[in-house]
């Protein structure tokens, strides 16, 4: 369900702009409040609904239950890591969650900055940057080739 | 400069009837240009289906001691102390634009009403409020323009690129600029620069307050309304159709151990 704003709650404090890892979220030009450029590029990852400080961003439903007063809305309390969702579906019943801002404690997962910046032979290398110590994991799994399929790889 | 009343000493002589003729014709842009904003967006209507869908949805019934109290907490923490900002920067600029507007605008006010000429002294404390009021506004008004507003640089935008948004903010820094350089360059004795940058300031006034249907300049007549209905929706149980605030589960924000809600 991709994310749209409510303009009247919005204080355009550009906080979506810059978690949105699509770069879809931008101010408008006419009344600086945020807004979701395109829809069809959301990744639905929620950065956005879970970082608005004034509650003004809202996921918006599918048509199976989108139709006819359907909701999702999101309440962020930061003070207590709380992320509650409130959807409620257009015959009336509401579903209640209450999830977590994070797992982990504030500050303790690192910023791509900091690790040590890569050399220009891990280009040969498939592997991503800073794998696989960054996904704490000693290797990452590879599929072994078949003697049977040798020939079509 | 700090002590004398800009509007007393012309250089070119104006008759006070005329300065006052044009505040009045101020006023009346603000007025019809507030009432038009409101019938051409719809504010007011969408003000009102909001506030009775809200009472609606209600989960209790609020006492009057409870209006009384939101009421207070509306204007002293949103209205007064600009509470609604999540950033200090942006709430900190804000508090220096309002209370500089306010200083700026009232002294000339009664400046221009009260001593219109310089047979009658002004009082040293009026136009130096009139200076502090408009280096506020600057201040606070470059500060946002050039270093807080969002989707600027980090949209690769130019930081000097100019938008509709920016009509208020840029006419009222117009407004105070030229206003200060104005009320310098008369008080050095620089005639002609003095009545070009007179000009300017008339220009710059007339924009801030005749573009109030584009511009955000009534955002000082609804915030505080949008602000008082969100208290009372809030004291009411019902703000938006918001979940309600969640209980601080014992394993939130531990690592050691996993959430038991997904």
């Amino acid at each position: 369900m991709p994310t749209f704003v409510y303009m009247t709650s919005c204080d355009g404090c550009g906080h979506c702009v810059d978690i949105c890892p699509s770069d879809i979220m931008h101010i408008d030009t006419t009344y600086r409040r945020a807004y979701n450029i395109e829809p069809n590029m959301c990744w639905e990852c929620y950065a956005c609904v879970k970082a608005c400080p004034q509650q003004a961003i809202d996921c918006r439903g599918y048509a199976d239950f989108a139709p006819l007063g359907h909701s999702v809305r999101v309440l962020r309390e930061a003070g207590k890591g709380t992320i509650s969702w409130k959807i409620k579906f257009r015959d009336g019943r509401e579903k209640n969650f209450v999830s977590p801002i994070r797992t982990t404690p504030w500050g303790s997962i690192k910023s791509p900055s900091d690790y040590e910046e890569p050399r220009h032979e891990a280009l040969q290398n498939q592997e991503l940057a800073h794998e696989p110590e960054a996904l704490k994991v000693e290797k990452l799994p590879a599929l072994k080739r078949s003697p049977v399929k040798q020939a079509i790889v | 400069m700090l002590t004398t009343n800009p509007f007393a000493a012309l250089v070119v002589p104006v008759p006070p009837a005329f300065l006052q003729a044009y505040v009045v014709l101020m006023i009346a842009l603000v007025v019809v240009g507030t009432l038009f904003d409101i019938i051409h967006k719809g504010n007011a209507k969408y003000f009102f289906n909001d506030w009775r869908k809200a009472k609606t949805k209600r989960t209790r019934k609020i006492g009057g001691g409870e209006i009384a109290s939101s009421v207070l907490k509306s204007a002293v923490v949103d209205v007064l102390m600009s509470g609604e900002f999540c950033n200090s920067r942006r709430r900190i600029a804000h508090l220096l634009t309002m209370y500089g507007f306010l200083i700026y605008l009232i002294t000339t006010v009664i400046m221009i009403f009260r001593y219109d000429n310089p047979a009658v002294p002004t009082p040293r404390l009026l136009p130096m409020l009139w200076t502090v009021g408009a280096l506020m506004i600057c201040v606070g008004g470059y500060w946002f323009w050039f270093f807080i507003r969002v989707d600027v640089t980090a949209e690769g935008n130019s930081r000097f690129r100019v938008v509709r948004a920016d009509l208020f903010v840029l006419s009222l820094l117009a407004n105070a600029t030229t206003a200060l350089i104005w009320a310098y360059t008369q008080f050095a004795g620089y005639a002609v620069l003095a009545n070009v940058f007179l000009g300017l300031y008339v220009i710059a006034t007339t924009v801030l307050f005749g573009s109030i249907p584009w511009s955000k300049f009534a955002h000082m007549f609804f915030k505080p309304a949008a602000a008082l209905q969100k208290r009372l929706e809030l004291a009411s149980g019902q703000w938006r159709n918001l979940p309600a605030a969640a209980d601080k589960p014992a394993t939130f924000g531990r690592a050691s151990t996993q959430p038991r809600h997904f």
